[in-house]
């Protein structure tokens, strides 16, 4: 009997002729490597760590992952893990995003999905109790991601209510998708769910668009996975929602405050590509949200009843109609501040925008507003990009989020994503890269989360991103390289969200853990070991990067040059990233890891942690 | 002798969470299962969540069909199912105006609310999170129960235009 907490097998899909199968990884390896993050960067080392360097994320040889972890949508907040090379790091991420498709899929009977090839033609996927089929997806190429998710929820559930016309009405699937940005193969592109949730980092947007994949989606009326100790499971479910249902400030307005506090609070977000980090508009309160566009103020995931998220939508103006939830924190910098936006309206239209279009609300905009700041600075003319770019005019960044989704004009070369549109840029324009990379806001190519580190006042500090194997990803950072191996991490690989990580207890999750599965694992031993390894292999591929980018171990461990200008304004003006500070807390990060002094995993590391097979690939990175 | 309850529903505070389905099917299936559970919220569109569960019509019409009897109805106003009885016919399903009932995914018999025998976990779960989209209330049979018995679909069409206005005709096909 396979461990409690999972499904028991993955389906395999290849694109390219058709071909399905399920396969299963012994227990051993489930209990190392859990599922999600965990699972899908061992997977993607076994499988293509040989040629890792050479290969090209948006070949068909790439593989695309969804998995779902042990804990998924039975610890509260379900969530999925996309992942796959890079099409952004050339390295591995683990993306993940609240959606029902987690919680059908494993119920369906899969802990996680592997897609290889490429469809001759578009297609999606559909997994539910009869089995997994390709299904034509002609007619929803082309069209947005609000209109795709309209489509497949009437489309397949007439297709169930055909197929077992007695058993009752038929719910709605689960599903993920990708919008024109996605099939376009814009780099950094998103996956998206459920209107407006996505797997954002990473770019497996353009990942699956390569493979002509428009959507996945399932429906099962199984149960979930059984547990290990299920009255101790339902118990702790139990606590953890009286926990979650304390945490009061986010259940009122999510991440919705941090608009207007990370601006006037903590100096800690983008304002007009992170020229500044301070503003006190108070046009980005979240009373103006909550006040003229929040319809839905308790809105939560599967499982959930932390609920961070408040649905917002336009009823009148030239925006009418547009739906999205809070925006979020993320979305509201770099929809709005970023752009120079400060209307809570204009802030909603363009986090609607990003999520029809299949951008990542965060990566995408980091983009619209370096190309911004070119124009700003006349290294990008209104004869470059065909209209004015300046900042605040929402009109325009409509137009250039569309320019990129559809790669028209300058927006081929941004849907390149921020870091190679300078180097293309600066070749255009017979400039050096650092001319134009200067401006550059990313980590690995990464773009960075809405939380700087010059103020030092935000949950984001001096090589938190610099030393990330996630880059720019502000969902999972680099810390000590011990406790923070039980971060997100973790939460990625059991596959949960790391929201409602907060409020219960480290101990309740981590017995919820045991009750689950049956492991006899324990929190220290992930933070020595199991977190550790997955670190240091996901460390190992972003090294070996390639074919178009390869990062250099030290040079690339490295903030973007604007995080150590000084802030030009407001209570932190002055104030910069501690360039010594990231040296030797880089340093430690490594020591602390066993990888040396420039971040590559030592031989005897490798060993320790028993993945000894990527030792040949790290001796020649080390001469 | 127990008095009628009723599970009052206000679809607009329904928070999509879903944990009335897990308490629903932990209590009667002893594990969680959504597709069990005899309450079951539809998302059409991200944000228009109906829940959707048995309105106790006062005449019972799914009781009135079952053929072979398998249906009756309790103290407090609960539709049973005689297991044993039930012959997975579907004609319960059929005569629902709402077409609530299910046939349980594990045995295929009829699956309708029982009310918890008038203590439903579904609202236990909802009320603890503040959510109170569904409510208990103290109230015998009436005429306008069985408007709840609503294709959850068309409920959340109506929702949808309430919360979004014009948009809201376009969210669901």
């Amino acid at each position: 009997m396979s461990p409690g907490g999972y499904a028991g097998k993955w389906l395999e899909v290849d694109l390219t002729t058709g071909k399905m199968a399920d396969i299963t990884f012994p227990d051993e390896v489930l209990e190392q490597y859990f599922g999600g993050r965990g699972m899908a960067t061992k997977i993607l080392w076994d499988r293509l760590g040989e040629n890792w360097a050479e290969l090209d994320a948006l070949s068909p040889e790439n593989l695309l992952i969804f998995a779902t972890g042990p804990m998924t949508a039975i610890y509260p907040g379900a969530r999925i893990c996309v992942s796959g090379k890079s099409p952004v790091s050339n390295g591995v991420v683990g993306s993940t995003a609240a959606t029902e498709f987690a919680v059908e899929i494993k119920n369906a009977g899969y802990d996680g999905i592997i897609v290889s090839g490429k469809s001759p033609k578009p297609v999606y996927l559909l997994v539910t109790d009869d089995g997994a089929e390709l299904i034509d997806a002609s007619h929803l190429w082309g069209i947005d991601g609000e209109k795709t998710l309209i489509k497949l929820n009437r489309e397949i559930t007439d297709l169930l209510t055909k197929r077992h016309p007695n058993v009752g009405l038929w719910k709605e699937p689960g599903t993920m998708y990708i919008g024109p940005a996605g099939e376009n193969m814009v780099r950094n592109a998103c996956v998206m769910t459920k209107m407006c949730h996505a797997a954002g980092y990473g770019g497996y947007g353009s990942l699956m668009g390569s493979k002509n994949l428009k959507a996945v989606a399932a429906k099962s009326r199984k149960s979930f996975p059984k547990v290990n100790a299920t009255t101790a499971v339902n118990l702790m479910v139990d606590q953890a929602h009286r926990d979650l249902q304390q945490v009061s400030r986010f259940r009122r307005w999510g991440t919705g405050w941090l608009g207007f506090g990370a601006g006037a609070g903590s100096s800690s977000e983008p304002v007009r590509n992170w020229q500044d980090e301070w503003h006190d508009e108070e046009s980005m309160g979240v009373n103006r949200y909550e006040d003229r566009y929040w319809v839905k103020k308790k809105w939560t995931d599967f499982n959930c009843t932390l609920g961070c998220m408040k649905v917002s939508c336009i009823q009148s103006g030239r925006w009418k109609g547009d739906i999205t939830d809070v925006p979020d924190y993320e979305l509201q910098a770099y929809c709005g501040t970023n752009l120079g936006i400060f209307d809570a309206g204009d802030n909603v239209h363009i986090s609607t925008l990003m999520d029809k279009l299949g951008h990542s609300g965060i990566n995408g905009p980091n983009t619209m507003g370096y190309a911004a700041e070119l124009y700003q600075r006349g290294i990008l003319t209104e004869e470059d990009i065909g209209f004015k770019l300046e900042w605040g005019d929402t009109e325009a960044f409509d137009q250039l989020a569309h320019m990129m989704a559809y790669r028209e004009g300058i927006g081929d070369i941004l849907a390149e994503g921020t870091y190679r549109a300078a180097l293309k840029i600066a070749e255009m324009k017979g400039l050096k890269p650092e001319e134009t990379l200067k401006y550059a806001v990313h980590v690995k190519g990464i773009e960075i989360g809405a939380h700087g580190t010059r103020s030092d006042a935000d949950f984001t500090h001096d090589m938190n991103y610099s030393a990330s194997v996630q880059g720019g990803d502000h969902t999972s950072t680099a810390g000590d390289g011990f406790s923070e191996m039980s971060g997100a991490l973790f939460y990625d690989s059991a596959v949960y969200c790391t929201f409602t990580a907060r409020g219960p207890s480290p101990e309740l999750q981590w017995d919820m853990l045991k009750a689950i599965t049956g492991f006899p694992l324990t929190m220290d031993m992930w933070r020595r070991v199991n977190g550790p390894r997955i670190i240091t292999l996901q460390k190992a591929l972003l090294l070996l990067g390639g074919p178009d980018v390869v990062w250099d171990p030290v040079k690339d461990d490295e903030n973007p040059p604007r995080f150590y200008e000084p802030l030009p304004k407001g209570p932190y003006k002055g104030q910069t990233t501690d360039k010594d500070r990231v040296d030797i807390r880089t340093q430690a990060y490594y020591e602390t890891l066993g990888w040396d002094e420039r971040g590559i995993p030592t031989r005897e590391t490798l060993e320790k942690l028993d993945i000894a097979d990527v030792e040949p690939l790290m001796a020649k990175l080390r001469k | 002798m127990a008095k009628p309850i009723w599970i009052s529903r206000d679809y607009q505070a329904c928070s999509g969470c879903r944990r009335c389905e897990l308490a629903c099917s932990i209590h009667h299936d002893g594990w969680m299962w959504p597709e069990a559970s005899r309450v079951r919220v539809f998302m059409p569109f991200p944000g228009v969540e109906v829940p959707h569960l048995c309105a106790q019509c006062q005449d019972y019409p799914c009781v009135e069909v079952c053929p072979v009897d398998a249906l009756s109805t309790d103290s407090i106003g609960a539709v049973i199912v005689d297991r044993e009885a039930c012959t997975s016919c579907g004609l319960c399903i059929k005569a629902c105006p709402g077409q609530v009932p299910t046939l349980h995914p594990e045995d295929n018999k009829a699956n309708i609310c029982d009310l918890c025998g008038g203590d439903p976990k579904c609202v236990d779960v909802c009320v603890e999170a503040g959510y109170n989209a569904l409510t208990i209330v103290n109230e015998g049979p009436s005429i306008h129960r069985k408007l709840y018995s609503r294709h959850p679909v068309e409920t959340a069409k109506d929702l949808a235009v309430k919360m979004f206005g014009e948009k809201g005709e376009e969210v669901i096909e």
